[in-house]
């Protein structure tokens, strides 16, 4: 096994050129734990912490730019005003020790379908996009087409993350968890939710009930048309136990969990519609409060 | 590989390396610092914690190579001088040490607690310690031991001031 270390950015995309079997290791909160239980022997280890760009983050025209190896930690510290979504999925990662190292590059780069970042980036709006780079440029992958199977991305062997581009929120935005306790706990389910009032739309994400992180696709539909047809984003009126009733309905048909040691797909199935309900109403109260205080 | 780092101020060298080799493993089995226990060797109990430039870390889900040229502390590392630190001191006055493997962990992460915030509450306490397993104390008298430490980190300030 080999230990690469490039100092900058350019050094590691032609380390990644030239080794393409090399396993990147940033926070090493996933990486470490398959060396220690020699689950997985990589031709090598490919470190990126010497790479400061990675650790960095900034917000450019409404968008942040999420360098990939911020930890949770600072994401919490820093990031909580204009990433409200990801800093609570952050601070339900793993431990304060987990939190110090692990970050979003990670959890993009592993891919598990509970992974706790991707229901927030999946909610965080239309326009979130993974900035993966090689020798050969830069694409931007939205996040939709970031996910592609159990554990598996669309990165190609020769590319890193570099980033995540991300809308600053622009209205209230929520992420659930359900496990067996607060602390330390792989996510038996996770949904994300966000109101983005500023093009009338909403957004979700599914965490640990299919093979891969996914939106609720036809649960937005019907929630931005009610929002739309009665003027709520206007009005900041009450949803209605109907509408909140539905809309979980949806989020829960969204989903195609499997039975394993951390649930079974039917507990998965209701504690999504639970999330979804709570998260639609906890923001929803929010954001009524907002336009009432503006009225 | 040969990997070279700073540990409690020292600078230290360990050879013959494996590449997928844990700073846990370095430092217990090369360097001579054994204070930082393996128990779980997947992040999940906290006792091998360490600073790392400063921050504390699970040293298990630290690849060697990737400490070359930076800071490492360790449980020994937070002594006074020969005596111990006032950390470990309180942990010995309130009893909180039984079988000692989770104490190493503990220590690291209560003094980093204590030196952002010298008098936390107790939802602070469990929040900061939260990556910490215990199999024998039941917490409480770790509870105790931080709250001996942090008042007597208090009183120190307001004397030397
Ligand atoms: C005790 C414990 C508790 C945990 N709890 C949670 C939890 O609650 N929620 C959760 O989501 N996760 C949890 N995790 C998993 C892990 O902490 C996260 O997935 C974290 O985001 C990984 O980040 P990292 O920087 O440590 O990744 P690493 O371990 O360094 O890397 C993870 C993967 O991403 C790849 N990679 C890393 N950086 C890049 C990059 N820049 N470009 C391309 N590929 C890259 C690596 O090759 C590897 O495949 C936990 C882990 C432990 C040990
Ligand atoms: S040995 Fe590192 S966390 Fe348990
Ligand atoms: S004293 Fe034995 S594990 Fe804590």
């Amino acid at each position: 096994m080999e230990f690469l270390r490039p100092a900058t950015w350019d050094e590691a995309l032609a380390a990644k050129a030239e080794h393409p079997t090399a396993l990147p290791i940033s926070g090493g909160t996933d990486v470490m734990v398959e060396m220690n239980f020699d689950v997985h022997r990589p031709s090598a280890l490919l470190d990126l912490n010497r790479i400061t760009e990675l650790t960095e983050w900034s917000i450019t025209d409404g968008v942040v730019r999420l360098g990939a190896a911020v930890p949770y930690s600072r994401i919490i510290d820093e990031l909580s005003e204009p990433l409200p979504g990801l800093a609570r999925a952050a601070h339900t990662v793993g431990s304060p020790q987990i939190r110090n190292r692990g970050g979003v590059g990670g959890n993009l780069g592993g891919a598990s379908p509970a992974g706790d970042a991707h229901p927030a980036l999946l909610a965080a709006g239309r326009d979130v996009y993974v900035e993966a780079c090689s020798v050969r440029g830069t694409r931007l992958i939205p996040i939709d087409e970031f996910y592609v199977g159990v554990k598996r991305n669309s990165l190609e062997k020769d590319e890193l993350i570099r980033s995540v581009f991300i809308p600053v929120a622009d209205g209230p935005q929520q992420f659930s968890k359900i496990g067996t306790r607060n602390a330390m706990v792989i996510a038996v389910c996770a949904f994300g939710f966000a109101l983005h009032p500023k093009n009338h739309t909403v957004g979700t994400g599914i965490g640990s009930a299919a093979p891969t992180p996914r939106r609720a696709v036809e649960a937005e539909q019907y929630l931005q048309g009610v929002l739309e047809e009665r003027g709520l984003w206007e009005s900041g009126d009450l949803l209605g136990t109907e509408v909140i009733q539905k809309f979980g309905e949806l989020v829960k048909a969204a989903a195609s969990p499997i039975d394993d040691v951390r649930g079974t797909a039917d507990y998965r199935r209701h504690s999504l519609a639970v999330m979804a309900r709570r998260t639609l109403t906890w923001t929803w109260n929010d954001y009524s409060k907002q336009i009432r205080s503006a009225a | 590989m040969r990997v070279t780092f700073t540990a409690n101020g020292k600078p230290v060298e360990a050879d013959d390396v494996w590449e997928g080799e844990s700073l846990l493993y370095v430092l217990r089995e090369r360097v001579g610092l054994p204070g930082s226990k393996n128990a779980c060797e997947q992040g999940e109990c906290g006792s091998c914690t360490v600073y790392l430039d400063g921050t504390p870390v699970c040293s298990c889900l630290v690849a060697a190579g990737q400490v070359q040229d930076r800071e490492v502390r360790t449980v020994e590392g937070l002594t006074d001088g020969e005596e111990l630190g006032l950390v470990q001191q309180a942990f010995v006055d309130a009893g909180a040490v039984q079988c000692g493997f989770c104490t190493p962990g503990l220590l690291v992460q209560t003094d980093a607690l204590l030196d952002r915030s010298p008098q936390p509450s107790d939802t602070d306490i469990r929040e900061a310690l939260s990556g910490n397993l215990c199999r024998c104390t039941g917490y409480e008298k770790i509870m105790d031991a931080v709250r001996l430490a942090s008042a007597r980190k208090c009183q120190k300030v307001g004397t030397s001031e």
